[in-house]
C-alpha cells in the first residue's frame, strides 16, 4: 500500500541543486501548459480563429488595398496580436483559477517566481504559435513577405514583453469579481510603450527603413522586456500570496 | 477620534493664502506675453498642475512599495488617496492645456508625447481604480493597487519616450528647446517669478489635500470598525 | 508537531481568529469542529503556509510561519473542498506534474503506487474533467500524500460527496491516518469524523473553545459536547 515511509527531508539543496530544482519546476508547469492544451486545443483555436476574425475585419473597415498595406500591416499585425493574446493570457490564468489549482501551485516547495515564469512561458509559446500561424496567411492572403529576420525578431521582443506584464496583470485580473472584462483594462495602458515600439519597427522592416531608424525602437523594446520582466518577477509574490 | 490635528488648520490657512496670491501673481504681477498675449497665462497653473499629477503618481508608487513591504494599511490609504489627487489634477492639466491649444495650436487636441502620455496616465490610474473596485478583501486589494500603483508607474516614462520619438510640436520652456516647436517662449524674470510661486503653491495645494484625503480614508476605516462593532 | 500561539489573524479591519492557541503532538488525528464562519479554513490556510498570520506563532514540523515556509511545504499535504487538480490532465498526469513540483524522487514508482492506494489504478490515463465529484477527491488526496507529507491537513473533505463516495473517502482516510502521520481535519459534519479522529476541538469564534480525547468520550456523547462547547462559547 503507500509504502514511501514517513521520512523527514532535512537536507537542504545546495545553489547548484536548488537552482536545478527551480528550473525543473518551470519545466514542469510549462509541460503541464502545453499537455493540457494539445489535448483540448481550446485555447490555440479559440486565439487563431478570433485572430483571423480580427484581420478579416481590419481588412473591410480600412480597405486593405496596395497602398494602404505598406503602411498599415505592422499596425493590423500587432492589434491582431494583442487582442488574441489577451485571450490566451486570461485563459490560461482562469485555469489555474476554476479547480483551485493556483492553491496546488502555492503549496508546493516552489520559489513563487518559478510559478511566474513556468506560466509566462507557457503564455509566450501560445502567443508566438498563433504568430506563426497568421504570419503565412496574411502573407498569401495579401501577397507579402512577411517572414523576413529582423520582422521575426521584432515579434519575438514584442511578445516577450506583452507576456511579461500580461502573465502579471492576468494573476491579479482572475483573483477579482470582474476577471472576464479587467485583463485588457489593466494590460493595454500599460502595454502601449511595447505596441507603438512594435508596430514602428515592424513598419521600418516591411519598408526596408535604414537600421539607424529602426534601432531606436528595437532598444526600446529591450529596455521595455527587461524593466518589466525585472519588476514582475520581484513583484509577483504578492500577487499570489496572501 | 482624534480631532483636526492643529497643523493642518495651519496648513490649510497657508495654503489658501498662497493661493490667492498665486492667483493675483499670475493676473496682476506677470507681464503680458507679447505674442500670445492673455492666454499665455494659463500657462503657470497648467504646468504646475501637471507637477501635481506627476509627484501624486510618485507617492504613489513609494506608498505602494512601502506597502508591499510592511503591510501597513496606512499606505494603502495614502496609496489611493494620491492617485485620486493624480487624476484629478492631471485631468485639469489636460484641460488648461486644450484651453491654451486651441489659439496657439489652433486644435484642441494633438497626439503630441506630453498630451499622449497624459491621456495614457489618466487610463492606468482609472484602470487602477477599476481594479481595487473588482476586489472585496481588503488585503488583497492594497497588495493589487500596490502591485499596479508601480507597474502603472513604470510605464510612463516609456511610454512618454514612445511617444517622444514622434516628432513632438509641445514647446519645453525648461531646458533645451527643439527647434520647430509651436507656442514657446522665453520667460523673463517676473514671469521665471511667477511659475516658481505656482509650482510651490501647488505643492502646498497637494500636501494639504493629500492629508485631508487620508485622514478621511483614516475616519472612513473607524467608521467600518463601529459598523463591524455593532453587527458582533 | 505543530504548536500554534495566540495566533490573530484580520482580514483588512475583520478579525477572524482571535489569539488561538493550538497544539498537537505527533501522530494525532485531531478533528476541528466548528459552525460556518469560525475561521476554520483561515486557521487551516495558515497552517498550510496559504495565509500569513497577522500576530502570534505558528510552528509545524519545527519549522516557523511564514518565515520557514518554503521548507515546511515539502513536509505537509493539504486536501481542500477543491481537487486543486487539472481537468485537462489525466489522472497520472496531474500526479506527475504535483510530483515534478515536489521533486519526488523514484516518481513513476511512485506514482503507481498512490494511484493504487487512492483505488484509481484502472482510470489512470482518464481525464480528470470526467471524474465524479468523489474521484476527483480520492484524486486530491493521492496528490497531498504523493510527497509523502509527515503532516496532512484536510478542509472540509467530505463537502459535495453522496454516501458511498464519503464511504470511499474514509477508507482512504484511515489508511492515510494509519501511518502514523499527524492530521488535522475541518468538518461541521460529527457523524463523518466521529470514528476517524483521536481528539476533538471546537473552534467558535476565532478560537478554540474545547478539546475533548477520542478515549474520553462516548461517541453517543458528542454531539452534547458540542453544543455544550459551542453554548458556553
Amino acid at each position: 500500500m503507500d509504502g514511501a515511509p514517513v521520512v523527514s527531508h532535512a537536507k537542504t539543496p545546495g545553489l547548484l541543486e536548488g537552482m536545478r530544482l527551480y528550473l525543473r519546476s518551470i519545466a514542469a508547469l510549462v509541460w503541464k501548459d502545453l499537455a493540457a492544451e494539445l489535448r483540448s486545443r481550446e485555447l490555440l483555436s479559440a486565439m487563431l480563429v478570433f485572430a483571423l476574425l480580427v484581420i478579416l475585419i481590419f481588412n473591410f473597415a480600412l480597405e486593405l488595398d496596395t497602398r494602404t498595406r505598406a503602411t498599415v500591416t505592422a499596425g493590423v499585425l500587432w492589434v491582431t496580436f494583442a487582442f488574441a493574446g489577451t485571450l490566451g493570457l486570461n485563459r490560461s490564468m482562469a485555469m489555474e483559477k476554476d479547480r483551485g489549482c493556483l492553491d496546488g501551485l502555492l503549496l508546493a516547495p516552489v520559489d513563487r517566481s518559478a510559478i511566474y515564469f513556468g506560466k509566462a512561458i507557457g503564455n509566450l509559446i501560445f502567443m508566438i504559435l498563433v504568430e506563426v500561424i497568421v504570419l503565412p496567411i496574411y502573407s498569401v492572403l495579401y501577397n507579402i513577405n512577411l517572414f523576413q529576420g529582423g520582422l521575426l525578431l521584432v515579434i519575438l521582443l514584442g511578445s516577450l514583453g506583452y507576456v511579461a506584464v500580461g502573465t502579471l496583470l492576468s494573476a491579479m485580473a482572475v483573483q477579482t469579481r470582474t476577471r472576464d472584462i479587467l485583463l485588457p483594462i489593466l494590460l493595454f495602458p500599460v502595454a502601449i510603450p511595447v505596441l507603438i515600439a512594435a508596430v514602428k519597427s515592424s513598419t521600418g522592416f516591411l519598408q526596408g527603413l535604414e537600421m539607424a531608424e529602426i534601432s531606436p525602437w528595437l532598444n526600446l523594446l529591450l529596455v521595455y522586456d527587461v524593466v518589466f520582466i525585472a519588476v514582475a518577477f520581484m513583484v509577483f509574490d504578492y500577487v499570489v500570496e496572501e | 477620534m482624534e480631532p483636526k490635528p492643529r497643523l493642518l488648520t495651519i496648513l490649510d490657512a497657508v495654503t489658501a493664502a498662497l493661493f490667492a496670491i498665486a492667483v493675483g501673481l499670475v493676473f496682476f504681477y506677470a507681464p503680458t506675453e507679447a505674442v500670445m498675449g492673455q492666454v499665455q497665462r494659463v500657462f503657470y497653473f497648467h504646468v504646475a498642475a501637471g507637477w501635481v499629477g506627476m509627484l501624486s503618481f510618485l507617492a504613489a508608487a513609494f506608498a505602494g512599495i512601502v506597502y508591499l513591504r510592511t503591510g501597513r494599511r496606512h499606505w494603502d490609504i495614502v496609496g489611493v488617496a494620491a492617485v485620486e489627487i493624480g487624476i484629478a489634477f492631471i485631468f485639469i492639466n489636460i484641460v488648461t492645456g486644450s484651453i491654451w491649444a486651441r489659439p496657439i495650436w489652433n486644435t484642441w487636441w494633438t497626439w503630441d508625447p506630453r498630451l499622449t502620455t497624459a491621456t495614457i496616465m489618466e487610463l492606468i490610474y482609472a484602470a487602477y481604480l477599476m481594479l481595487r473596485q473588482g476586489i472585496e478583501d481588503p488585503d488583497r486589494r492594497g497588495r493589487f493597487g500596490a502591485v499596479y500603483a508601480i507597474v502603472g508607474f513604470i510605464s510612463v516614462p516609456l511610454t512618454f519616450m514612445s511617444a517622444r520619438l514622434f516628432r513632438t510640436i509641445h514647446p519645453i520652456v525648461i531646458g533645451s528647446n527643439q527647434p520647430g516647436a509651436e507656442g514657446q517662449f522665453d520667460m523673463t524674470p517676473r514671469m521665471l517669478q511667477t511659475f516658481m510661486f505656482s509650482l510651490l503653491t501647488f505643492t502646498f495645494v497637494f500636501v494639504d489635500l493629500l492629508w485631508h484625503r487620508v485622514r478621511l480614508g483614516k475616519l472612513a476605516d473607524h467608521v467600518e470598525q463601529l459598523k463591524l462593532k455593532l453587527a458582533a | 508537531m505543530i504548536e500554534v500561539r495566540k495566533l490573530v489573524k484580520r482580514f483588512g479591519l475583520k478579525t477572524v481568529l482571535r489569539g488561538l492557541d493550538f497544539h498537537v503532538e505527533p501522530g494525532e488525528f485531531v478533528a476541528l469542529l466548528g459552525p460556518n464562519g469560525a475561521g476554520k479554513t483561515t486557521f487551516l490556510r495558515i497552517l498550510a503556509s496559504l495565509s500569513r498570520p497577522t500576530l502570534g506563532e505558528v510552528i509545524i514540523a519545527n519549522h516557523r510561519l511564514p518565515a520557514q515556509a518554503g521548507a515546511l511545504r515539502r513536509r505537509i499535504g493539504v486536501v481542500s473542498h477543491l481537487p486543486l487538480l487539472y481537468g485537462e490532465l489525466t489522472a497520472e498526469e496531474n500526479l506527475r506534474f504535483y510530483g515534478r513540483m515536489y521533486a519526488v524522487p523514484g516518481l513513476e514508482a511512485r506514482l503507481a503506487e498512490v494511484l493504487d492506494l487512492v483505488g484509481l489504478a484502472a482510470r489512470r490515463r482518464d481525464l480528470v474533467r470526467t471524474f465524479s465529484r468523489g474521484m476527483q477527491q480520492r484524486l486530491a488526496i493521492g496528490r497531498a500524500v504523493l510527497h509523502a507529507p509527515e503532516v496532512m491537513l484536510f478542509d472540509e473533505p467530505h463537502t459535495g460527496l453522496d454516501q458511498e463516495a464519503c464511504d470511499m473517502l474514509e477508507e482512504v482516510l484511515r489508511e492515510v491516518a494509519a501511518r502514523g502521520r499527524t492530521v488535522v481535519m475541518t468538518s461541521h459534519d460529527l457523524a463523518r469524523v466521529a470514528d476517524l479522529a483521536s481528539r476533538f476541538d471546537v473552534l467558535s469564534n476565532g478560537v478554540i473553545v474545547a478539546s475533548v480525547q477520542r478515549a474520553q468520550i462516548q461517541p453517543d456523547d458528542l454531539l452534547g459536547f458540542y453544543r455544550q462547547a459551542l453554548r458556553s462559547a
